[in-house]
């Protein structure tokens, strides 16, 4: 019951809020706020009922729900996906406080849309059933281009469009996916096709050209949401347009759902295409590590310098994802909700000024910390996390992934640790440019600091960075258990396969 | 010989109260002719169309053939009459409001509609070639009327004009077909069709050709590329409540004929026409939705939309399996709902021209009428195939049948044709919620019209999230 009321209650509380008086502007921030509230407090007795040290699934749901098609209402969380929820709550909780002011405009719909995409987020981490999941990757879609296309900035519709447009053009492949799968999947106990994530991976036994298909299908959805270069364009416009909340949780969770995808569907299904495909993703994603830093150093807008270190920073996500052993996987995993952290922090920040002056060009500002010393201070720290210093959360998961990738390929890790230097290079030197120097602007001298409000949503982000960075093991002893057993379908193949193509 | 038993007329019931009513409505158009239209006539319609649907829910369908073989009793043919009657009073809901703003006071219109329906219910149950055909007469020529009622204007007159002219062009391909079949076979009985199919006979020449003719007119009425030229100037031109009901009731029943003459009849003859249907299958989509997408006036757009959406429906045919069938009769339900509901949408917020229909018009209108602009924002993703709509589950149901039949390809083609059209429905929705509204957002709702829109897209999303039911009724209905 505990999962599924993690998944209902926002979709619940946004029909409430559909349902208030559209003149009561204050209660319906309020009724989305608790509501995001109860279902963070819910995701987090997740975490509290979690048994460490299983691989397995847990508080698994099972219910039918289209029997005659063997869709199930399937419901489980593991260490891959626990943290997603979790991130994906907390970040909702932060989104709605931090746009209780920069959002003035159809509140009502803001939050409705706001709830409904959490409510799809949560599914698509929560679901066993390929249907299931599916249908909430979908749902995902439809708020989030209203969140952009109503809500973002002057080319908003341009960049909503093209969001929903190449999504919707990876998912209808992987639906045909999905119903291959579907159609080589029969459930023991019923003898009928099942859509059941568990039974499907257990019995996914596709020859090699067929896995090749199947992989491209999935990873083709997966590889654009993430993005993958060279499907990564969407993305700089949609950032860029988005309101910042849009920004936060676009960057900080939809685009996990890619590199989640990988991890849960592409791997465990289809190792051998996996273990085909290696060269290509890492090479790609090695690309889009080179490409997003080197395309952030010369944004002259932050949130557009944001966007592309995003791009660069899943390309990290991918590399120690298709590294196939422990460490790779488990920085990869650790690293999405580092960027989640970070970046989704990073994006606040830019909202902070963004509210203020109305602009992100670096050259309006300079010499801001004299004025803004608190929103100067918070700002090195996720800048820093970003880049990867130790003691803050970016280092681990990098430090983790490079690990992996040098065991499995080490020139590989040479151009990675290349990304990490770039990384620097346009994050202390955007830094150095808003913060340092003189001020060159009169209007920068009337600056407020970051309000209370601001400074709690931003805080409670980096407390969560130095936490991780300082003492990441209760969140990788959590994640190890459930990724040995994707990567024990490697083993498995590895010999009963002599000769991998 | 004992032709008619009593059962048999029962089982004709649900037709004979809707022919009854359409004549009373002539009556009674006659007997207050020159009065101010009202809700009589309106209302007449309802009732008629309520009662057959009754009958035919508590008559639903026996399995077998009645009349002598000639006319099916089963399910299938049961819940089509009630979609048809549906579809109808959904029609009819919308009617009185636009024949009023259009300055239309035509008695005729609903007695023409209620003869419509008679036809496509007398199309779905026909077994044998002759009865079909009978139908699909029936209903043209009441449609031919209906799309050129609105004689002054210019596009509705050769609206009525092309669809005659096609129309029975396209009759002719279907009649000459059903001759050369009569050659062969010697009967137009589907069962004996089958049967002289399924013993082995050597396909001759003559049957090849009324096989390729039947198909040429089949293909006429559902408006596949290339046989839809006719479509988009027919339903651009025609009164919008008419488009609407044309695009959802009249394309249902022929596809119905369609499942029932290729799907199942000339099943064991499918290597002679399962490539020319995948064809057109292709073509119908892809030309529908890429043509779609240059149009700037919605009812245009909903008319190419129509087409792309009876492409999807051919690959129900293509993969010819009972679970084909049974996602091709949510699917045309689903429609119906939807595109009944866009058309009223459009209908409403016409304030501007004529006939325009412009997409202009919608600006801003969603958060201006949060009603109209919901349900307006519903129907489009359900047209696109957006989960959990009923729309995404009737296209997932039909191509999980083509995939399960093998015909990757086809559904690869498809499912990337929904991608595209998801440009022109979303555009939609970008001018609903995302363009400042110009002008006077001023549009007259009726209540009963509002009412009817929520109720539309209310059952889209039940039926999209718990479809199990209507499958169950549909698994066992179809032939």
């Amino acid at each position: 019951m505990l999962l599924s009321l993690c998944i209902a209650f926002p979709a619940l509380t946004a029909i409430l809020v559909l349902l208030l008086p559209r003149a009561q502007e204050t209660l319906v921030r309020w009724v989305a706020l608790t509501g995001s509230l109860v279902t963070f407090v819910a995701t987090l007795a997740v975490l509290a009922l979690f048994r460490t040290g299983e691989a397995g699934f847990q508080l698994v749901e099972n219910v039918p729900w289209i029997p005659s098609l063997g869709v199930q209402w399937h419901l489980g969380v593991d260490g891959i996906s626990l943290f997603l929820v979790l991130l994906t709550s907390l970040l909702t909780v932060l989104c709605i406080v931090g746009s209780w002011s920069s959002i003035r405009e159809r509140i009502k719909e803001y939050h409705f849309f706001f709830l409904i995409l959490e409510t799809g987020l949560i599914g698509v981490f929560l679901a066993l059933d390929l249907f299931v999941f599916y249908v909430m990757w979908e749902v995902v879609l439809v708020p989030m281009f209203f969140l952009i296309g109503v809500w973002g900035g002057p080319r908003r519709v341009y960049a909503t469009v093209k969001f929903f447009l190449f999504t919707m053009a990876g998912s209808v492949l992987m639906l045909i996916g999905i119903l291959y799968v579907y159609f080589h999947t029969t459930d023991p106990a019923t003898g009928r096709y099942t859509f059941d994530l568990i039974v499907a991976t257990q019995q996914s036994q596709f020859p090699m050209a067929i896995q090749t298909w199947l992989f491209l299908a999935f990873a083709l959805a997966f590889a654009i949401k993430v993005p993958l270069f060279p499907f990564h364009t969407w993305l700089p416009d949609a950032h860029t347009e988005a309101p910042t909340a849009g920004s936060v949780i676009l960057a900080g969770v939809l685009l996990k759902m890619g590199t989640y995808g990988f991890l849960r569907f592409c791997l465990p299904m289809f190792p051998d295409a996996t273990m085909a495909f290696v060269p290509l993703i890492s090479v790609l994603a090695i690309i889009g590590i080179l490409y997003g830093a080197l395309m952030a150093m010369v944004q002259k807008d932050v949130k557009r310098l944001v966007a592309y270190s995003s791009v660069a920073h899943l390309g990290f996500v991918m590399l120690g994802t298709f590294a196939l052993n422990l460490e790779g996987l488990s920085g990869s995993l650790l690293q999405q909700i580092n960027h989640g952290i970070s970046t989704g922090a990073l994006f606040f920040l830019v909202g902070v000024i963004y509210d203020r002056r109305h602009t992100r060009l670096t050259s309006d500002y300079g010499g801001i910390a004299k004025v803004m010393p608190v929103y100067a201070t918070l700002f090195m720290i996720v800048a820093l996390s970003s880049v990867g210093l130790p003691g803050l959360n970016g280092f681990v998961g990098e430090f983790l992934i490079l690990l992996g990738t040098f065991a499995a390929n080490a020139s590989y890790a040479v151009f990675g640790t290349a990304g990490i230097i770039l990384a620097a290079v346009y994050l202390l030197w955007m830094y150095q440019r808003v913060f340092f120097g003189e001020i060159t602007h009169e209007e920068n001298r009337k600056l407020k600091d970051v309000t209370l409000r601001e400074g709690l949503t931003i805080g409670v982000l980096v407390a969560l960075a130095i936490w991780i960075g300082v003492y990441p093991d209760p969140f990788l002893a959590r994640m190890q258990p459930s990724l040995d057993l994707v990567l024990s379908r490697f083993h498995e193949t590895g010999l009963s396969q002599v000769v991998i193509p | 010989m004992t032709f008619l038993s009593s059962y048999d007329l029962w089982a004709a019931l649900p037709e004979s109260l809707l022919a009854l009513t359409a004549l009373l409505l002539l009556i009674a158009d006659g007997a207050r002719r020159g009065q101010a239209g009202g809700v009589t006539l309106p209302g007449i319609s309802v009732a008629g169309l309520l009662a057959s649907a009754v009958a035919a829910m508590s008559l639903w369908g026996q399995g077998g053939t009645v009349f002598g073989g000639l006319v099916f009793d089963d399910g299938f043919a049961s819940f089509f009459s009630i979609l048809f009657a549906v579809i109808g009073i959904l029609t009819i809901l919308f009617s009185p409001h636009y024949l009023r703003v259009r300055g239309m006071r035509l008695g005729e219109y609903y007695a023409l509609l209620l003869l419509a329906i008679f036809g496509m219910t007398v199309m779905v149950k026909a077994a044998s070639l002759l009865v079909l055909f009978l139908g699909l007469e029936t209903m043209s020529v009441a449609l031919y009327v209906l799309a050129g009622l609105q004689r002054s204007d210019a596009k509705s007159a050769e609206a009525g004009m092309k669809y005659l002219v096609l129309g029975a062009f396209s009759s002719g391909f279907l009649l000459y077909g059903i001759a050369l079949l009569y050659t062969v076979v010697g009967s137009i009985g589907y069962e004996d069709i089958a049967l002289y199919l399924a013993a082995g006979n050597r396909l001759s020449p003559l049957l090849v050709a009324g096989i390729g003719l039947l198909l040429v007119g089949f293909a006429f009425k559902c408006a596949a590329v290339p046989f839809h030229f006719w479509s988009p100037d027919v339903y651009d031109g025609a009164p919008a409540t008419i488009t609407a009901f044309m695009s959802t009731g009249p394309k249902a029943a022929a596809f119905v004929a369609l499942i029932r003459v290729f799907g199942v009849t000339l099943a064991s003859a499918s290597s002679l026409w399962i490539t020319a249907i995948t064809w057109l299958a292709i073509l119908t989509m892809t030309v529908g939705n890429v043509v779609a997408l240059r149009q700037t006036s919605v009812k245009r757009m909903l008319a190419y939309s129509s087409i792309a959406h009876a492409g999807y429906l051919l690959v129900g045919i293509v993969a010819g399996t009972k679970v084909a069938f049974v996602g091709m009769g949510y699917y045309l339900a689903a429609y119906a709902l939807m595109n009944l509901g866009a058309f009223a949408v459009i209908i409403l917020l016409n304030r501007r021209s004529d006939s325009g229909y412009a997409l202009d018009d919608l600006k801003g209108m969603g958060f201006a009428h949060p009603v109209l602009g919901i349900a307006m924002a519903v129907f489009m993703l359900s047209l696109t195939g957006v989960p959990p709509t009923a729309g995404f589950f009737g296209k997932l149901y039909v191509f999980s049948a083509a995939i399960q039949q093998g015909h990757i390809a086809l559904a690869i083609v498809g499912l990337l044709n929904s991608a595209v059209a998801a440009y022109y429905y979303l555009r939609v929705i970008v001018f609903l919620y995302m363009a400042r509204p110009e002008g006077d957002p001023m549009v007259s709702q009726p209540p009963i019209y509002r009412a009817a829109l929520i109720v539309c897209s209310l059952l889209i999303l039940l039926v999209g999230i718990f479809p199990e039911q209507l499958l169950s009724v549909l698994t066992l209905a179809v032939p």
